[in-house]
């Protein structure tokens, strides 16, 4: 009971943020209600008693993310309306309904048929953190090391590409080439 | 109607990836398309909780977790490439895009 009350309470709220992120034309519209959308968005996770991901969900969208979006909005010219492509909008919500029920398609074709078997069972008498991290640990090692290796390249790739002169390596150059560097600087700030 | 079952999750997840699909057909600005793939990576994580919790397979929950790493990283290369971008044209806009055009 309580169940289906929060399924379709949360359901339409997600719905209608991400829809008001997908139309609006104030870009800081649109971040805030993709930030509402995502915490919406875990209050699935807790009902289906993925409590573990839904944390994530919490800490990792809402509170690395849209923080990085954010900033990055700070950057771009947000305060403009957005203009969008010119087209007739029943062609592309039917396409793109078309396409989603396509990709539900490949998703449910595999759990339709009579193959499908837990690879994973829930382990009985552990919490869903605890049996998380027990099959993260053992089945999904090798891609949890790759994920942790592709965040540190992430990490290094957006420093590198945002920051402000980070290209340059202060200990790789000429002593002529840090002179001229330091003068174009000079003349930057005054 | 009040149980709720994998057809209603995985009805919301078809749902919310075809709006994701309309603001990525839609969109001009980068920044938009980028929240609109982040509508489509969070419709697919609800399909794999709920897939997830309705066998009893933590499988699906692993692929959650992955998604939001690859999500996360995008979100930062990706960032960083539209700053770079703007720093040196000025704008974000998708159809100024094309100096690769023949």
């Amino acid at each position: 009971m309580f169940e289906a009350i929060a399924f379709y309470l949360f359901s339409i709220l997600t719905t209608v943020m991400f829809y008001i992120t997908v139309t609006t034309k104030q870009a800081l519209f649109a971040l805030t209600a993709l930030a509402a959308g995502m915490i919406f968005i875990s209050a699935f996770f807790f009902i289906l008693g993925a409590d573990f991901l839904g944390v994530v969900q919490i800490i990792v969208y809402t509170g690395a993310v849209m923080a990085l979006y954010a900033f990055g909005m700070m950057f771009f010219d947000t305060t403009r309306e957005l203009k969008e492509r010119s087209g007739s909008s029943l062609i592309t919500a039917g396409l793109s309904i078309l396409s989603a029920v396509f990709v539900v398609l490949i998703f449910v074709a595999p759990i339709v048929s009579t193959k499908i078997q837990v690879t994973a069972p829930l382990i009985a008498g552990a919490t869903n953190s605890q049996s998380v991290g027990m099959v993260l640990f053992t089945k999904y090692l090798v891609p949890f090391e790759l994920a942790a290796v592709m965040l540190l390249v992430a990490m290094i790739a957006g420093i590198v590409l945002a920051g402000k002169k980070m290209d340059r390596s202060l200990t790789l150059m000429a002593e002529e080439e840090i002179m001229i560097a330091e003068e174009a600087n000079r003349k930057v700030l005054l | 109607m009040m149980e709720i079952g994998l057809t209603h999750y995985l009805v919301l997840s078809t749902v919310l990836f075809s709006i994701g699909l309309l603001g990525v057909m839609r969109r001009k600005n980068l920044l938009m398309l980028f929240f609109a793939t982040e509508i489509l990576l969070n419709a697919v994580n609800v399909g794999f909780a709920a897939i997830s919790h309705y066998y009893n397979d933590l499988t699906g929950q692993m692929f959650a977790f992955f998604i939001i790493a690859i999500a996360a990283s995008e979100v930062a290369v990706g960032l960083g490439l539209l700053i770079a971008w703007y720093k040196r044209h000025g704008n974000i806009n998708l159809d100024a895009m094309s100096s690769m055009r023949g």
